[in-house]
């Protein structure tokens, strides 16, 4: 995958943007409630009808395509809210993560590599995941999107509504997700730690792309300092 | 005789065909929240289906078990199609139109297949023909029928089968999970469509199997047996919790206990001012009971689990 670009103007909340994701890379999209992150999300993961050549992916056009197709050829989205469902066991779930998936072998394998990775998971293997804490809950959910070994791994506000020691622990699982070659497209309020954490960012204000450029320079700049990190100068 | 005991054999008899019926209601709500008041008929069909096989079948020298298993195994695939035809071009397009559409609409499918059944039978019931020999044994003073233990054992089986495939098998956990959230689903590469046809062709299969008990059971089958069947079915569905599959069972079989109860005393309690023939007012009871008293049924869900 070279280019993933989004770049439509059906949709009222992201006003024709224009967005690329380099393989390998871990790429945020930052902004305010309502700019459109999620929007956008939902459009790359399937979820909402696009324009066919709006989305490519791997070179190819993706945009037509729904969700459940999109799973199969490598992109996984971890949705706002984290999504896990609540009456199946952690393991179930997990199960779930790896439905496109018939290696049973090697499933059972990265589940126990996703029960190492966050060893409070092993415990509750075969609790009900509704009775899991926020923070474990979030944990279960990415879990779960590595279950299909996804290519492309697409983040909807990992960090939403966490106690910060989770919020780091998520982060830190994030980064090494990306080390292994996951490319990663982080949508985040928390512009600092997702910034941190990134090559490169986007800056989404009401529907369209208003900055972008390498997460350092980012990280720098006056406006976003200003708008988004809570500093003056 | 044990009056009792008698009412009890044939309570779990019926309770078993309304457990089978009403797994087929709560699995369908269970995923798209629809009551598919169509479902009776479906029960209509197979009997209808399976009667017109096993009369067919009644002549020749073939054995007993085989002409009724000769019913059987051509209603299952014939309800299995009418079951995935029905969501496919009936509910699926309304599957985002206001919950009152698709309900409207299953209460016309309904009426459709009474109607084509009507078409296709004839108004006058199909007759079993007499070809299983009458076997009973007694028990603490009540008689049970080899008819009456074949209908609970097969039940029982595909009680437990069922439970076996949903909970033990990914299609089982996929149907699971699309019915407590179907966007994420999507989001695990699950077709969210298929697991939906699937649910209907499985309800249906089960709904075959009932038809050809009950219509064994009382020797006739009629193009408008689904009606009330599939209400006292769908009574037993709301009694155990709508949704849900333990539910549907022990309310099935409740309601069978409850109804035979009811109809084996109530002449007796009332001095015969009303006799047994009132056997259709329980279930309906049981069923204002509940909404009165529990809404949510035996093991309901209660709402805020869904994720």
């Amino acid at each position: 995958m070279r280019h993933l670009e989004v770049a439509y103007g059906g949709i009222k909340a992201v006003k024709g943007i224009d967005l690329s994701v380099p393989k390998g890379e871990l790429v945020c999209l930052i902004g305010t409630n309502g700019a459109g992150k999620t929007t956008t999300l939902k459009a790359i993961a399937g979820m909402l009808p696009v324009a066919a050549d709006a989305v490519l992916y791997d070179g190819a056009p993706i945009g037509g395509l729904r969700a459940f197709q999109l799973v199969r050829r490598g992109l996984a989205l971890v949705p706002e809210g984290r999504g896990v469902f609540g009456q199946l066991t952690v393991a179930e779930n997990l199960a779930m993560g790896a439905y496109v998936r018939s290696d049973a072998a090697a499933v059972k394998l990265d589940m126990e590599r996703v029960f190492n990775l966050f060893p409070r998971l092993a415990e509750r293997r075969g609790q009900s995941a509704g009775t899991l804490s926020g923070g474990e809950q979030q944990m279960l959910a990415i879990g779960r999107a590595l279950m299909s070994r996804p290519k492309l791994l697409l983040l909807d506000e990992p960090s939403m509504g966490l106690a910060p020691l989770m919020v780091q622990k998520i982060f830190e699982t994030i980064r090494a997700v990306a080390r292994e070659g996951v490319t990663i497209l982080l949508v985040e309020q928390n512009a600092r730690l997702a910034l941190e954490a990134s090559s490169r960012g986007y800056v989404m204000e009401t529907g369209l792309i208003t900055l972008s450029g390498p997460a350092r320079e980012l990280l720098s700049d006056s406006k976003v300092r200003a708008a988004y990190l809570g500093e003056t100068d | 005789m044990d009056i009792f005991l008698q009412q009890i054999i044939n309570g779990l008899t019926l309770g078993s065909v309304y457990a089978i019926v009403a797994l087929g209601y709560t699995m369908v709500y269970g995923i798209i929240q629809l009551i598919n008041f169509a479902h009776g008929e479906l029960v209509m069909l197979g009997a209808m289906v399976a009667f017109t096989v096993i009369g067919a079948l009644a002549g020749t020298a073939l054995p007993p078990v085989l002409i009724v298993i000769a019913g059987v195994v051509a209603a299952v695939p014939v309800c299995m199609l009418v079951g995935y035809t029905m969501e496919r071009i009936a509910y699926r397009p309304l599957r985002n139109a206001p919950r009152l559409a698709p309900l409207i609409t299953a209460i016309g499918i309904s009426i459709i297949l009474q109607h084509l059944a009507l078409l296709i039978w004839g108004r006058s019931p199909l007759a079993f023909p007499q070809i299983i020999p009458l076997v009973s044994y007694t028990i603490g003073g009540a008689i049970i029928t080899g008819v009456q233990i074949a209908i609970i054992a097969i039940s029982l089986l595909m009680m437990g089968g069922l439970t076996l495939i949903v909970y033990h098998t990914k299609l089982g956990i996929a149907m699971r999970a699309t019915s407590q959230n179907p966007q994420v689903a999507g989001l695990m590469g699950i077709d969210i469509d298929r697991i939906i046809s699937f649910t209907f062709i499985v309800g249906a299969a089960l709904a075959a199997v009932a038809g050809v008990m009950v219509g064994t059971y009382y020797g006739i089958a009629h193009y408008t047996m689904g009606s009330l069947l599939g209400m006292k079915a769908f009574s037993a569905a709301v009694l155990g919790g709508i949704g849900n599959l333990a539910g549907a069972m022990l309310g099935g079989i409740l309601l069978g206990i409850v109804e035979a109860l009811g109809a084996g005393y109530i002449g007796s309690l009332t001095n015969n001012v009303f006799g047994s023939n009132y056997q259709d007012v329980f279930a309906f009871l049981v069923l204002i009971g509940v909404l009165v008293f529990r809404p949510s049924g035996l093991l309901g869900e209660r709402v805020g689990d869904r994720a």
